[in-house]
């Protein structure tokens, strides 16, 4: 299928969905769809390296940095998110970088990047809580909010289908990052520094450069979706933002959905979000922990049994259909 | 063209390659042979920056290339195959060969020309270029075909083929010798020719070095060195027992 015809009915699918707030969905539907165009464009922004072996429990990092840099600014010295964002990203960016250079240098691949990037994740974590003069630690912050509640100084909206319509653009920005990857040679050398970093250098790639520019592009966008899910929340706090916890969510989604599809990712967001829901509204406050439970036995099942994800399945099962027809 | 002056390389404890020094003028094709285990697989990857020397100077068109990373070598024009085939299983064999033409040249290309590219060394090494051959399924003698085709497509001016025939029949050995010969003739290529397989070698080559555990033991023509003692009692001896 050529690219154009592929994009047709994604770009008729977006139009579809942007057209959505002006009906006034209930808040609580806005709620819902906000959080999946935001968590499927920070799946996909960590699938972006992730389906390249490039496994990372670093992006908690990158995620707290990229929200709690335009807040503190924010905070601190009113400086407009419009600037503070910009920072953020450029903050996670070079976080990425003092990980990134040293580990593709020294070739650490694998188990041990993961670990690596593990620290780092924790790394912002500890930090976030010990500047706790600031940031509030543990108890979490609180962008200070503009009169009113609506402004595009402040990125603060009370209407959400500001966040709707920002969450959407993000979304088909990371899903635009993933296609500009695919279209250029990164992608086979990619893959081909996945499988044999070795036979890739004797072949002129330069396995470091482009590691790390993949990495610093996941890194980059992580932030900005980590900026705009601060912005959206108003409610920042290190434990489900910046730790080990919140670098495996994003693991576990991406992989339950598929990483190594381009919407594979963003399915994984609408499963763990309308999964946590239904576990959520289906228990209540009874049985507490069994929500929680269940959530990790599923991912569990889902990895063991399914590990391209969802999307990776169906893809086998149509070109096993076409392969027979 | 490359000249390689005591050349060492030690892992630990353990000597590889000792005081190897040799030159290589541009157009010939060189054989390097020596038992199993006698260093010619490090050579190798001493030249193309798999790793740095231990000791010596490698110079290749008056640059000194020792220690310098294989992408950067691989720029400046050394191609190399690897002894056990290294295919990147999940690219189909045009992307296999396409990445090597996008990436492995001096000067950049466009993605189409790589590609194009491609399909062109996969036919000069005999493979097929359609968008959906993959390397499962090709045999030991495919495989080498493709270490070739990657290769080629950086365009090297040096070119180092290791082992090139192991696990191939006569007619294929035949076959390869045919197309060293022919790249070296047509394109120009310098070649340095690793081998176990002493006899299609000899036939090929204007000169051979012979290796015994990481020391250079002989030298010369390939009638000459057949006939020196020394060869006949490390390498040709060894080679008759086995």
């Amino acid at each position: 299928m050529s690219d154009r015809g592929r994009f047709l009915p994604l770009g008729a699918a977006a139009l579809a969905l942007a057209l959505v707030p002006l009906f006034g969905p209930p808040s609580y539907v806005m709620h819902m769809a906000v959080q999946i165009l935001l968590w499927s464009f920070i799946y996909t922004a960590w699938s972006i390296m992730g389906r390249f072996g490039l496994v990372s429990l670093g992006h908690g990092a990158f995620l707290g940095i990229g929200m709690y840099v335009p807040a503190l600014l924010w905070n601190l010295y009113g400086v407009t998110p419009w600037l503070g964002i910009p920072l953020g990203v450029l903050l996670a960016v070079l976080s990425a970088l003092v990980i990134g250079w040293p580990c593709f240098r020294l070739k650490v691949v694998g188990h041990y990047f993961a670990l690596v990037t593990l620290a780092l994740t924790e790394v912002a974590r500890l930090s976030i809580i010990a500047a706790r003069d600031i940031t509030g630690g543990s108890l979490g912050m609180t962008p200070k909010p503009v009169p009113g509640g609506h402004s595009w100084w402040a990125l603060q909206f009370v209407d959400k289908a500001y966040f709707f319509w920002i969450g959407l653009g993000l979304w088909l920005f990371g899903l635009w990052a993933w296609r500009a990857v695919d279209r250029s040679m990164r992608n086979p050398a990619l893959e081909a520094i996945a499988e044999d970093e070795t036979a890739a250098a004797a072949i002129g790639i330069g396995v470091t450069r482009l590691k790390l520019e993949v990495t610093l592009i996941s890194a980059a966008l992580t932030a900005l979706g980590g900026a705009a899910m601060g912005q959206y929340l108003q409610y920042l706090n290190p434990e489900t933002h910046a730790g080990i916890g919140i670098s495996l969510q994003i693991v576990f989604a991406a992989i339950a959905g598929g990483m190594y599809a381009m919407l594979g990712p963003t399915v994984g967001a609408v499963l763990t979000l309308v999964l946590t829901e239904a576990l959520r509204i289906a228990f209540g406050t009874t049985l507490i922990g069994a929500a929680n439970t269940i959530y990790g036995v599923l991912l569990i099942l889902f990895i063991i049994f399914m590990p391209r994800g969802i999307v990776g399945l169906i893809e086998e099962r149509l070109r096993a259909r076409g392969a027979k027809a | 063209m490359l000249e390689v002056t005591g050349l060492s390389k030690s892992f630990g404890g353990f000597l590889a390659v000792s005081q190897v020094s040799f030159a290589l003028a541009r157009g010939e094709i060189l054989g390097l042979i020596g038992p199993n285990g006698s260093g010619k697989s490090t050579t190798f990857n001493l030249i193309a920056g798999t790793y740095p020397p231990s000791e010596g100077r490698i110079l290749f068109e008056g640059h000194d290339i020792g220690g310098l990373g294989a992408d950067r070598i691989c720029h400046l024009g050394i191609g190399r195959t690897f002894q056990i085939p290294r295919p990147f299983r999940k690219l189909s064999l045009c992307d296999n060969v396409a990445v090597a033409a996008y990436y492995g040249r001096n000067q950049a290309i466009a993605r189409e020309e790589a590609r194009a590219e491609a399909r062109r060394v996969l036919a000069l090494v005999g493979l097929p270029s359609d968008q959906d051959a993959m390397a499962d399924g090709l045999g030991a003698a495919g495989l080498k075909k493709l270490e070739l085709a990657r290769a080629l497509a950086t365009q090297p001016k040096l070119l180092l083929a290791d082992e090139s025939l192991g696990g191939l029949d006569a007619g294929e050995m035949d076959q390869a010798a045919e197309l060293l010969r022919r790249i070296r003739g047509e394109m120009g290529i310098t070649i340095i020719w690793v081998e176990h397989i002493m006899g299609v070698l000899m036939k090929v080559v204007d000169r051979v070095i012979v290796l015994d555990h990481g020391e250079k033991i002989a030298e010369g023509k390939p009638a000459e060195v057949a006939r020196d003692p020394r060869v006949i009692e490390v390498y040709l001896g060894s080679a008759g027992h086995g």
